[in-house]
């Protein structure tokens, strides 16, 4: 009897103690990057991916990533560890992409996300740039007789994906109208665009590039048109956890890194050749100056490799949207100097 | 003596009572350190943690409400959106897979080889196929099959049928409480005539043809509204018009959406396997010697199956029945795969990632279901309680 009662007041004090080391084991922070000590540790880059949109994150028969955002990843993998295929892609849901990064699931998340105010400021996640200026538009059927947005009349029904911003905006786009809808959405992009195709829905909405893609999937893709009209920006981006500014930081860059090459002209193939360039910002871009790695505790080849092994955003842009057929004409995501958005700061 | 006996018995007691606390304590404990370890993960991270968002504008549409909602409403109210949703589907489900079951299980047990044997591959072949791919088929085969609005499948041109819905008239009404209450008033008369039905068949042995006067009574009380209580009822026809070239939708009655039926469809027929198999065990559970007992008095085939038989199958088909309807509402969640707004696709989908409020919103949604759940089984306990034997 009394050694019964003693063992249980001793399992007591035991998890009390263990309620004790749990509090104090999760608060200590430290100055240097805790994801880029675990990353090198582990030897990959743990990556957000979509569930496959082609151009942007899709993966072929034999399981191997391809894709813009998933060049985001690879540009990183390249910067820390030295090689682009050292990456773990783990393929995401709408749904799953921020508890995933919050929980440490991944570290990067580079699946066509949205940066808006509330992602950003609310949930515990910083947008580290834009990789992708998107919008969402809408696909209809050529026979519909639907030109333009202004041909959408009372009682359309409009099918989208759950979860997303494209869900907020069709409410928008459809109220400023004053436009009574039927709003179908939803979990995965595969059945809406099966409902879409067969005919549950007169209009597909979402964001034109994943129009483009999803098209394609369609049983007679010629039948099908996207509208000329963008009712939202869309600025798609990676995205990272709060409160690691280093790691931050390398995942920003990364990405500039690839924009600023393209502006100078440097690629996969000329990058090398160019340590001794009489410009100063290429000298810089290829390690041949300056000591920039450090600033992130990286040596000075981490963006001649992201060049090299990745190439510059132009070269991404060609192979995965351009080449594949999605968006053949660049639009926004042009450089700046020649008449898109694409503005990085300086590396310097 | 007796002061004894109660010594030893309390310190009994107390014998079985600390290792409870303490196992209770110790249980506490782990709650308190998980909440407390996730509270710190969360201010880690800089997640705030509140339930203040259910008063914010939701800002998104639902396809298909009961109660009055858009964007402008709040989360809160497109959670009451989900649930009545979920609640509706999981009525209807249970309704329908009751119905075919117990015909199924009956059917199994026919005499009629052909029939045993359609009731048996129904059972082998509904039970065995995952309930999802079920909804994805029915889905799917429904959106393909269906014509395109503008050539509808008609009835009577008063209902249509067509890829984007089920169009059926919508009832106008006038005076449309004195019509309920008749059947109110119907009903309490009923209750009465069952009384004194009961009374006279135990005091005189006069049997009172209950049933037909209850069928009487509830139709025709209603009825007499319209003719003397100035009730009326008209309808509204959908009608059919034209949007673009080829687009068309029809306005006005009342829409089923495809994504309803279907669901609601899949889930009855996959539940009624199970339902099936439940009334075929309650039936073959009754002993034989109970049905030539009854014969032998002279009841007549209807009278042994619903006064003899039936009485004593319900006790064993009514509490795995009742798994059966709580599974059919759990199952009610994979909703979300054909963009039917339940529960989990309004709120724990497009709310939790609006919001990014992830533990506050699943725990509702779990709370929630978890509710739902103990409902049905508090409902049903207590029918089986009514049905149980009552030892006189």
């Amino acid at each position: 009897m009394i050694k019964s009662i003693k063992t249980w007041i001793l399992v007591g004090l035991a998890s009390v103690l263990l309620v004790a080391c749990g509090q104090s084991g999760g608060g200590a922070g430290s100055k240097k990057s805790k994801t880029l000590d675990n990353t090198k540790k582990a030897g990959f880059v743990k990556c957000g991916v979509s569930q496959g949109l082609p151009g942007f994150s899709n993966a072929d028969e034999a399981g191997n990533w391809t894709g813009i955002d998933v060049d985001v990843c690879r540009a990183v993998a390249a910067a820390v560890l030295g090689d682009a295929d050292k990456v773990k892609y783990t393929p995401l849901s709408a749904k799953e992409r921020f508890t995933a990064l919050t929980s440490g699931e991944i570290d990067v998340l580079a699946r066509n996300t949205t940066w808006t105010l509330s992602r950003d400021a609310d949930i515990g996640l910083t947008f580290v740039g834009v990789n992708f200026y998107d919008g969402q538009g809408f696909m209809v059927r050529k026979a519909s007789g639907i030109n333009s947005v202004n041909d959408f009349r009372d009682g359309i029904s409009a099918c989208t994906n759950t979860g997303t911003t494209t869900e907020l905006n069709m409410r928008d786009f459809f109220n400023s109208k004053n436009i009574k809808y039927e709003p179908i959405a939803f979990e995965k992009a595969d059945e809406v665009v099966q409902a879409y195709d067969a005919g549950r829905c007169d209009t597909y909405t979402t964001d034109k590039s994943g129009l483009a893609a999803q098209r394609t999937k369609l049983s007679n893709p010629d039948e099908h048109k996207v509208l000329p009209e963008t009712i939202s920006k869309e600025p798609l981006g990676p995205v990272v956890r709060q409160g690691d500014s280093v790691w931050e930081d390398i995942v920003r860059w990364s990405l500039n890194t690839m924009i600023e090459a393209e502006e100078y002209g440097v690629n996969s193939s000329n990058a090398s050749s160019l340590k001794d360039s009489d410009n100063p910002a290429i000298k810089r871009l290829v390690g041949a100056e300056g000591e920039l790695g450090a600033a992130f505790g990286l040596d000075n080849d981490w963006s001649l490799r992201i060049i090299e092994q990745v190439g510059n955003y132009g070269e991404s842009y060609k192979k995965h949207i351009a080449d594949t057929g999605i968006l053949p004409n660049r639009g926004p995501n042009e450089l700046w100097t020649k008449g898109g958005i694409l503005y990085v700061p300086p590396a310097r | 003596m007796n002061f004894k006996n109660l010594k030893l018995n309390l310190s009994n007691k107390n014998k079985d009572l600390i290792p409870q606390i303490l196992t209770v304590v110790f249980l506490i404990l782990i709650v308190i350190y998980f909440t407390i370890n996730a509270q710190s993960n969360m201010g880690n991270r800089g997640i705030s943690f509140g339930f203040g968002f259910l008063s914010q504008e939701s800002s998104f549409d639902i396809t298909f409400s009961l109660i009055d909602y858009d964007g402008s409403h709040t989360y809160a109210r497109a959670f009451l959106v989900g649930l009545l949703n979920t609640i509706l589907v999981s009525a209807i489900g249970i309704f329908f897979a009751t119905i075919l079951g117990v015909t199924i299980g009956i059917a199994r047990l026919s005499q009629n080889y052909l029939v045993a044997k359609s009731a048996e591959w129904y059972v082998e072949i509904f039970r065995n196929i995952p309930l999802i791919l079920q909804i994805f088929f029915w889905y799917f085969a429904a959106l393909r099959a269906l014509p395109l609005t503008v050539d509808s499948i008609n009835f009577y041109d008063i209902s249509f049928l067509n890829v984007k819905g089920w169009y059926v008239p919508k009832f106008v009404w006038t005076n449309f409480s004195i019509f309920i209450y008749s059947i109110i008033f119907a009903f309490i008369l009923i209750y009465f005539l069952a009384k004194y039905a009961q009374n006279q068949r135990d005091k005189f042995g006069k049997q009172i043809p209950t049933l037909y006067i209850s069928i009487l009574l509830i139709i025709g009380l209603p009825f007499l509204t319209f003719l003397i209580g100035g009730v009326s009822l008209s309808f509204e026809i959908p009608e059919l018009t034209q949007l673009s070239k080829t687009v068309y939708v029809y306005r006005g009655g009342v829409s089923i959406i495809p994504e309803l039926i279907s669901l609601a469809l899949a889930l009855s027929m996959y539940t009624a396997t199970f339902i099936a198999e439940n009334v075929r065990a309650g039936i073959l559970g009754v002993s034989k010697g109970q049905k030539e007992a009854a014969a032998s008095i002279g009841l007549t085939k209807g009278q042994i199956l619903k006064l003899v038989v039936m009485p004593q199958a319900l006790r064993i088909i009514i509490p795995p029945t009742t798994n059966q309807y709580l599974n059919l509402t759990k199952n009610s969640s994979l909703a979300a795969a054909i963009a039917y707004p339940d529960i989990v696709l309004v709120f724990a989908g497009t709310a939790l990632m609006q919001t990014g409020r992830a533990i506050e919103i699943i725990s509702i949604t779990m709370l929630t279901y978890l509710s739902l759940s103990l409902s049905i089984s508090v409902f049903m306990n207590w029918y089986n309680k009514k049905m149980a034997i009552k030892e006189k």
